[in-house]
């Protein structure tokens, strides 16, 4: 096999050559996933179809640490460090941003079921257009003058969060020649240990370009991917106002000892 | 783990403008007695600056103890809340302002717990860097005596002639950095050497 081109920005192949590249590691992982090997739950660090990632991931195994003190804990936030008005992506300037008005909202656990309370999420995206407020996105789609894209939140006492803002759009990006992704928000979490700190996207319902994106078919299994969409919730939908779509966010396990009245808290 | 974690993905190129934010990368002012430089630069496979990477540190005080106070997104200059995040600059690097942190018991050797995220990189990377210090209690240290000798160097400050701390950070290559697994905390590498 030709050695694989390393520049990220190159667009030298075309969709089909990256949905056979898709396709073949997906099917060597269903095959070993059915023959009794491990189910992956996460996306793989050494994922050529997303071409960025050929020279950023490890090649070695991941080592073993058992977490010790400072990894046991995370970073403590609060309403001086996030104003309520800071999950509102719609009233950040002087007008109404340009889009369909949506409501995300979900619950945050960790791995054992248990609220994350209080913890910072952070969120950005693309605007109505598919573009970013962003110098370096250069994709010709109008900016938005009355949408940034970034929000920030602390969860409520049962994990809760929820943002207003506008649905983004997909985006040609130079994976290869014609690449979209597929329209997402992303989203960055912390959880009681550091060692649940994710970065993550949400996705929406349906999106047709699922399948085509390298990014999102970096997690090899179905029942994994399908953790990253969001659901329309039409109770979250509001009369003449917003639609609505839920999305829980489960953190890995924490390492922590917990006491009995922490997990009833 | 009753619960299947919600898989990551990458931060993209496009973090710049929402994730870094004023004075993420001053733990303490520059003024503080105790203030030391943090810093390095962030290589891919062919040992080219990554101009795209974002680093969270997270430490315990000089004295050991880990902060629980508030106020790391808008710091107030006096509280140390033991958590900062820079995005690399055009050439790779990043800088902290911090300090030293202490040893939180007996014989454990004193680290920084770095986070590194980056556009093509689909889940964050854990990794220690650990001071530089005495070879006797880092030999001793439970993580660092389990990496093979060979490796355990990219775990370890170097101390410049300034005072600085120095931590470079390689995805690939000879010295590719030790990144770190927990349990309970899922990742899949994909194809390794």
């Amino acid at each position: 096999m030709a050695e694989k081109n390393t520049d990220p920005d190159a667009a030298a192949l075309s969709q089909a050559e990256i949905d056979a590249e898709i396709a073949a590691i997906h099917g060597e992982y269903r095959a070993q996933r059915d023959a009794g090997g491990q189910v992956e739950t996460n996306a793989r660090l050494n994922f050529a179809p997303y071409r960025s990632s050929l020279l950023r991931h490890p090649t070695k195994s991941l080592h073993h640490a058992d977490p010790e003190d400072i990894e046991l804990y995370s970073p403590a936030f609060g309403h001086r460090d996030v104003s309520p008005l800071e999950a509102d992506l719609t009233i950040q300037h002087n007008g109404e941003p340009i889009g369909e008005r949506i409501i995300v909202t979900g619950r945050v656990v960790d791995g054992d079921g248990r609220a994350v309370a209080g913890q910072l999420v952070e969120m950005w995206q693309a605007n109505a257009a598919g573009r970013y407020m962003h110098k370096r996105d250069q994709h010709p789609a109008p900016l938005d003058p009355n949408f940034t894209g970034v929000g920030r939140t602390l969860t409520g006492p049962n994990g809760e969060y929820s943002f207003t803002t506008i649905k983004p759009a997909p985006y040609p990006w130079k994976n290869h020649n014609n690449a979209w992704r597929s329209a997402h928000i992303h989203f960055s979490l912390f959880g009681t240990d550091f060692t649940q700190r994710i970065v993550t996207q949400m996705y929406f319902p349906g999106d047709p370009i699922f399948d085509l994106d390298p990014i999102y078919q970096s997690i090899t299994d179905q029942a994994a991917r399908d953790r990253l969409v969001a659901t329309y919730d039409h109770s979250v939908s509001q009369h003449e106002w917003n639609t609505g779509y839920r999305w829980d966010i489960v953190l890995s396990g924490s390492n922590r000892t917990w006491a009995e009245q922490e997990e009833e808290r | 783990m009753k619960l299947t974690p919600t898989p990551a993905q990458t931060v993209g190129p496009f973090f710049g403008y929402a994730l870094p934010y004023a004075g993420g990368e001053a733990l303490v002012d520059r003024s503080h007695p105790g203030a030391v430089r943090l810093h390095g630069t962030v290589y891919d496979g062919d040992g080219v600056p990554v101009p795209d990477a974002l680093l969270e540190i997270w430490q315990p005080d000089e004295h050991g103890v880990i902060s629980q106070q508030p106020g790391s997104l808008l710091r107030d200059g006096y509280t140390f809340t033991g958590w900062g995040r820079a995005a690399v600059d055009g050439v790779g690097h990043f800088s902290f302002t911090t300090v030293e942190p202490g040893s939180t018991g007996d014989g454990v050797a004193p680290y920084f717990l770095v986070t590194v995220f980056a556009r093509g990189l689909m889940d964050r990377l854990f990794t220690r860097a650990y001071l530089p210090g005495d070879p006797a209690t880092l030999e001793q240290d439970p993580l660092l005596s389990s990496v093979p000798a060979d490796r355990r160097q990219t775990l370890i400050t170097t101390r410049e002639s300034d005072g600085s701390l120095r931590f470079d950070i390689h995805f690939q290559g000879a010295d590719e950095t030790v990144f770190l697994n927990y349990p309970n905390t899922p990742q899949f590498t994909g194809p390794v050497d």
